[in-house]
């Protein structure tokens, strides 16, 4: 399987076709409903956002509290589509790309080849696997929205299956 | 009369909850398995192999099988010589499912639907009583993720559409979720009833086992056709194209009006967690 290092260079996201598995090593950030309402808040108010958008990858997650000793708890995708109105704006930010489960909307496969992105599909409901791959955990945004918050990951072959490829290919 | 304090109703919620949260059903790893074993899409069986080594890691470490550990749904049985004393019975099971979800690291998924402030503590549970025969209570409990519960539909279909109509709507429910529910998915089909009775239907049909039949026979025919096609659809695990949509389909009926018919289709997604229990 395919081993990629984040954050991805042009390079890496060129070379990726959807339908192979690979898995991810280093920092995604996590951004479900509520955090991705707030942050169109901040963009609307021309806040800065307390974290960068550009060359990220957002999971589209909400974990489970860490029991003591782990980085994390249970953290598997949620569904993307519920995303779909805002991710094609933030690919435009300059998003490198998101990770979640499950088809998106044709407006974000075409922001994905638009802006050389990629949508990875986690496995849903494999929560434990994708716990036990975080190392590290810590909530850099948005901490008054609880599992919806915005948190810091550092993963460790995070398996994943390219979902939606910058050349506008999809396994779904 | 017998009486039963309902702090023995919380202490059973509490372990129920516990342990629904990181462990599947034995009826739903058997069809993970055989799904699994005769899966024909690379990709598929890839998501299927996945989903079963995180039921195996779930289990071994103790921790949530699925992150959305859901809406603790309780469908509670009660005879009616039975007395209950102590505190309010929603009290009860929500402190049952409040101690639950902190102990067991569970997420607490609970929210306004307005300002979609989180509870803090996954209750209110849902909480459904019905008075039967006898001096027992049975507890069925069932943690319901919203990936799949988003993704059920109610019909109210005219009586001349008749079976027909019933497995359309239901291969149509699971057509539109594509692989965003979660798939292979448990169907719980309600027919009958009324608008509201039927959806309780759907959701009493994903907590009997996944492989069992409806005794009606004309039932279990909806059941098997409409699993037949469903698998026909080729959505496969996660929506990767495969063989198994579906682990089963469930029917439960009840009578309904001249003028009616109604079918509720409840989707689960393939982490069928649920637990049964007599007190």
């Amino acid at each position: 399987m395919k081993k990629l290092t984040l954050p991805l260079s042009s390079k890496d996201i060129m070379g990726l076709t959807a339908g192979e598995s690979v898995l991810l090593s280093g920092v995604i950030l996590t951004a479900r409903d509520c955090a991705h309402k707030r942050i169109f808040e901040y963009i609307k108010e021309g806040k800065q956002l307390p974290f960068e958008i550009k060359g990220s990858i957002i999971y589209y997650a909400g974990p489970c509290p860490a029991k003591p000793g782990m980085a994390s708890g249970s953290c598997g995708p949620t569904t993307s589509a519920r995303m779909d109105s805002f991710a094609p704006a933030l690919l435009d930010m300059g998003l490198c790309g998101m990770i979640g489960k499950g088809e998106m909307s044709n407006e974000v496969r075409e922001a994905i080849k638009r802006n050389t992105g990629v949508y990875f599909a986690a496995i849903g409901g494999a929560g434990a696997i994708y716990g036990n791959a975080i190392k590290k955990s810590e909530c850099i945004a948005f901490a008054d929205l609880l599992s919806e918050a915005v948190y810091r990951l550092e993963v460790e072959d995070f398996p994943a299956v390219v979902a939606y490829d910058c050349k506008g290919n999809s396994i779904y | 009369m017998r009486k039963i304090d309902t702090k023995t109703i919380e202490n059973k919620i509490y372990e129920m909850a516990l342990h629904a949260g990181v462990n599947l059903t034995p009826s739903c790893t058997a069809a993970l398995e055989n799904a699994c074993e005769n899966e024909s899409g690379a990709a598929a069986k890839f998501g299927l192999e996945t989903i079963l080594k995180n039921a195996r890691t779930a289990n071994e470490m103790q921790m949530p099988v699925c992150q959305d550990t859901g809406m603790a749904v309780i469908i509670m049985e009660i005879g009616q010589e039975v007395c209950l004393e102590g505190k309010l019975l929603q009290k009860a099971v929500d402190d049952g499912v409040c101690r639950a979800y902190a102990d067991g690291y569970f997420r607490k998924s609970v929210c306004d639907p307005i300002t979609r402030a989180n509870t803090g503590d996954n209750t209110p549970a849902v909480l459904h009583t019905e008075i039967v025969a006898g001096d027992k209570i049975k507890i069925t409990y069932l943690p319901k993720g919203f990936g799949s519960e988003n993704m059920s539909r109610l019909y109210m279909l005219k009586p001349a559409q008749g079976v027909e109509g019933i497995i359309s709507s239901i291969v149509e429910t699971v057509r539109l979720a594509g692989s965003r529910p979660c798939p292979p998915v448990y169907v719980g089909v309600g027919i009958g009833g009324s608008f509201d009775t039927c959806a309780f239907l759907a959701k009493k049909a994903i907590a009997r086992d996944v492989g069992t039949q409806n005794p009606r026979e004309d039932i279990a025919g909806i059941e098997r056709e409409a699993l037949k096609r469903i698998n026909e659809l080729n959505i496969g695990c996660q929506g990767f194209h495969g063989d198994a949509t579906a682990l089963g389909v469930s029917c439960e009926w009840a009578p309904t009006h001249i003028a009616g018919l109604p079918v509720a289709v409840n989707i689960q997604c393939h982490c069928v967690r649920c637990e049964k229990e007599v007190i």
